[in-house]
């Protein structure tokens, strides 16, 4: 017969047997083994990955900070003598704002820039506020003659521009939904025409955001010439919807044609007719499909809307980004970091609202 | 219905319960039944000169060995398979592709998950019965779960039941529909003895009452005896046909006790044995 060595066999085979297995009972009456284990992995470790996150972007940021003060001191020192240098030293040392190198932004800067930012927003919106009540009285008169009422024009603050993207990326997402769902139910229920419009899908599919906003733009520029309408915001969510709707085309064919055989079958037994096979049978068996198809979407219609927003110079989140960058000013990069987490956590926020109502049309629980 | 007999040249009629029968009382009739999978090694000829009559009130049970084509005879006259040659009628009358007169107990339960139990055998009975009065047939549907015993899970949705109460609402869905002919394709070939036990005395209570013709596939000699007015045996593939039919006297109401310590009882467990080991 075989023994295997293990600890156990060793530690009794030694004489050690007793007081290891206290020193274990000890152990696990005082902390919980499993509930330890649980703590650790879901407490202890993603606070530490928090944690190490912002020790390495600090480190870094100064590490390049550094590198990038004693770029500008040598070329002072180069160009305009030592004295010149060592009063730049001496400033840069200081933490004088107008003689810090534009390099990464550390953390603090960029807890700076969100409360500038946010004051920003306040005296924006003060200003705002302002401006309705001094207009009101004139708006009044202006509508009752029939002409349009002055609207507030100013510079929209950094929360107008979140509020702004969500609208588009919504407009968007809704966009998708109508064309792709339909279009993608009708594909999956024929085969034929699924093989006929599959080299269409398979080339759109990978198509980048920045040709669909051009396409689009070509396309709309027509049907705008004439209407004073916000032409950018139109072209911005239409190539979003455009961009995005191909994960929920693919996953509502996918999901509408491979619907279980055993289903099709009671419903052939039962003689369905066909506007019931579909609403009874077809679509709510494949709507967790549909739905993941959805949330694709969604994520991928937050990603592109950044890129669009920017080149289609439609207000937004990504026009914010490329004007702080072409901007310059000694916080814009601390700005465009800031912009980058609440982009972030917006796609996370939506990502998560999407699988929860997925979690909600999907009907095996067991998944 | 009689109008349509009479065309295809059945004269002798008489009627029972609002359903014409024809004289000779079959219910179901299979004519040289022929079925052909082509591959590409040439044609598979899974059933050929397949005939048999299956009575009006009979049960019959088909028994024979894995892929011997009992399945797919069995979908052939659901009408979800093909015919290739030969014919199946009900009543006389020629089927056209699957219809609620032929309910089918499907090996899976086959439930569409989304829905509750209710609404699963409603979504027959609503297809069955559209001039009813929608209370009239919730209470079809209701009388149906209650006869396989699952009056408390009326609104639970499908995926909250067992394997076996699915099979049961499968079983109260196919009679829910009052079809003429039932086919049943190893229903409880899924589930654990036990349960199999259970369901079998489920279905035969329900049957005694309904007394609707049912065709029958099982793996089971014991489930085939127990519940058959005859037993079929089919040779295995290719070109499978009837072996063997064997007629099951016992009286009914049949209880498992009566059957099993009926003196035939192993004479016509030995006959299946035979045949099968044969």
């Amino acid at each position: 017969m075989k023994q295997s060595i293990t600890l156990g066999n060793v530690t009794r085979f030694i004489g050690l047997a007793g007081f290891i297995e206290t020193l274990k009972n000890v152990f696990a009456g005082k902390l919980d083994k499993d509930d330890f284990k649980n703590f650790l992995r879901k407490v202890i470790m993603p606070l530490a990955s928090v944690l190490l996150f912002f020790v390495v972007w600090y480190l870094g940021a100064n590490k390049l900070h550094e590198i990038e003060a004693n770029h500008l001191i040598n070329k002072a020192l180069v160009e305009q003598g030592p004295a010149e240098a060592e009063k730049l030293r001496a400033c840069i040392a200081s933490g004088d704002k107008s003689c810090q190198p534009n390099a990464l932004p550390s953390p603090v800067q960029v807890w700076g820039a969100y409360q500038t930012l946010l004051a920003d927003h306040y005296v924006i919106s003060a200003d705002k506020k302002a401006f309705i009540e001094k207009t009101a009285a004139i708006n009044e008169k202006r509508i009752a003659n029939g002409e349009n009422p002055i609207t507030y024009t100013g510079r929209p603050s950094f929360v107008d521009q979140i509020y702004t993207s969500i609208i588009t990326v919504f407009a968007g997402f809704l966009l998708a939904l109508f064309i792709a769902v339909p279009i993608g139910i009708v594909i999956g229920l024929s085969p034929t025409l699924r093989s006929s419009v599959n080299w269409l899908i398979q080339i759109f599919k990978p198509v980048s955001p920045v040709v669909w906003f051009l396409l689009v733009f070509m396309i709309v520029k027509t049907f705008t010439k004439n209407s004073s309408s916000d032409s950018a915001f139109i072209i911005c969510f239409i190539s979003v919807g455009l961009c995005s709707m191909w994960a929920t085309l693919v996953n509502t064919a996918m999901g509408v044609s491979s619907v279980d055989k055993d289903y099709i079958n009671v419903a052939k037994v039962l003689k369905l007719g066909p506007i019931q096979k579909v609403f009874k049978v077809i679509l709510p068996s494949s709507l967790p499909l549909i739905f993941t198809g959805l949330r694709i979407t969604l994520s991928v219609a937050w990603m592109v809307l950044i890129a669009i927003e920017l080149l289609a110079q439609s207000p937004g989140l990504g026009l914010f980004v490329w004007e702080e960058f072409q901007n310059g000013a000694n916080d814009s990069n601390s700005k465009i970091i800031a912009a980058m987490f609440v982009i972030g956590l917006i796609g996370f926020m939506l990502d998560r609202i999407m699988l929860t109502i997925q979690k909600m049309v999907s009907f095996n629980k067991n998944d | 219905m009689n109008t349509t007999i009479l065309e295809n040249n059945q004269t002798n009629i008489y009627s029972e319960n609002g359903i014409a029968y024809p004289s000779n009382g079959v219910m179901l009739d299979l004519v040289h039944l022929k079925k052909v999978y082509p591959t590409p090694k040439g044609d598979y000829i899974v059933l050929e000169d397949l005939n048999l009559q299956i009575m009006k009130e009979e049960f019959v049970t088909i028994i024979g060995h894995s892929g011997c084509g009992k399945t797919t005879m069995l979908s052939m006259i659901a009408g979800l398979n093909n015919i290739s040659g030969g014919a199946i009628s009900v009543l006389g009358k020629h089927i056209k592709g699957p219809g609620p007169d032929r309910g089918v107990i499907f090996q899976s339960p086959s439930l569409m998950p989304w829905m509750t139990a209710l609404e699963n055998v409603l979504l027959g009975v609503n297809q069955v019965f559209p001039h009813v009065s929608k209370s009239q047939r919730r209470d079809i549907a209701k009388y149906y779960l209650q006869k396989v015993g699952l009056e408390d899970a009326f609104n639970k949705k499908a995926t909250e039941l067992s394997q076996g109460m699915q099979q049961r609402v499968g079983i109260a869905r196919a009679f829910a529909i009052k079809p003429k002919v039932l086919l049943l394709d190893e229903p409880f070939g899924m589930l654990d003895s036990l349960t199999r036990g259970e369901l079998q005395d489920i279905l035969i209570e329900i049957w005694n009452k309904e007394k609707i013709t049912a065709v029958m596939i099982t793996h089971d000699v014991d489930e085939a005896i127990f519940l058959a007015d005859r037993v079929v045996m089919m040779t295995s593939g290719p070109k499978a046909k009837i072996g063997d039919i064997l007629n099951i006297e016992f009286e009914r109401p049949r209880t498992r006790k009566s059957v099993l310590e009926h003196d035939d009882y192993y004479k016509y467990r030995k006959h299946l044995i035979d045949f099968l080991e044969h």
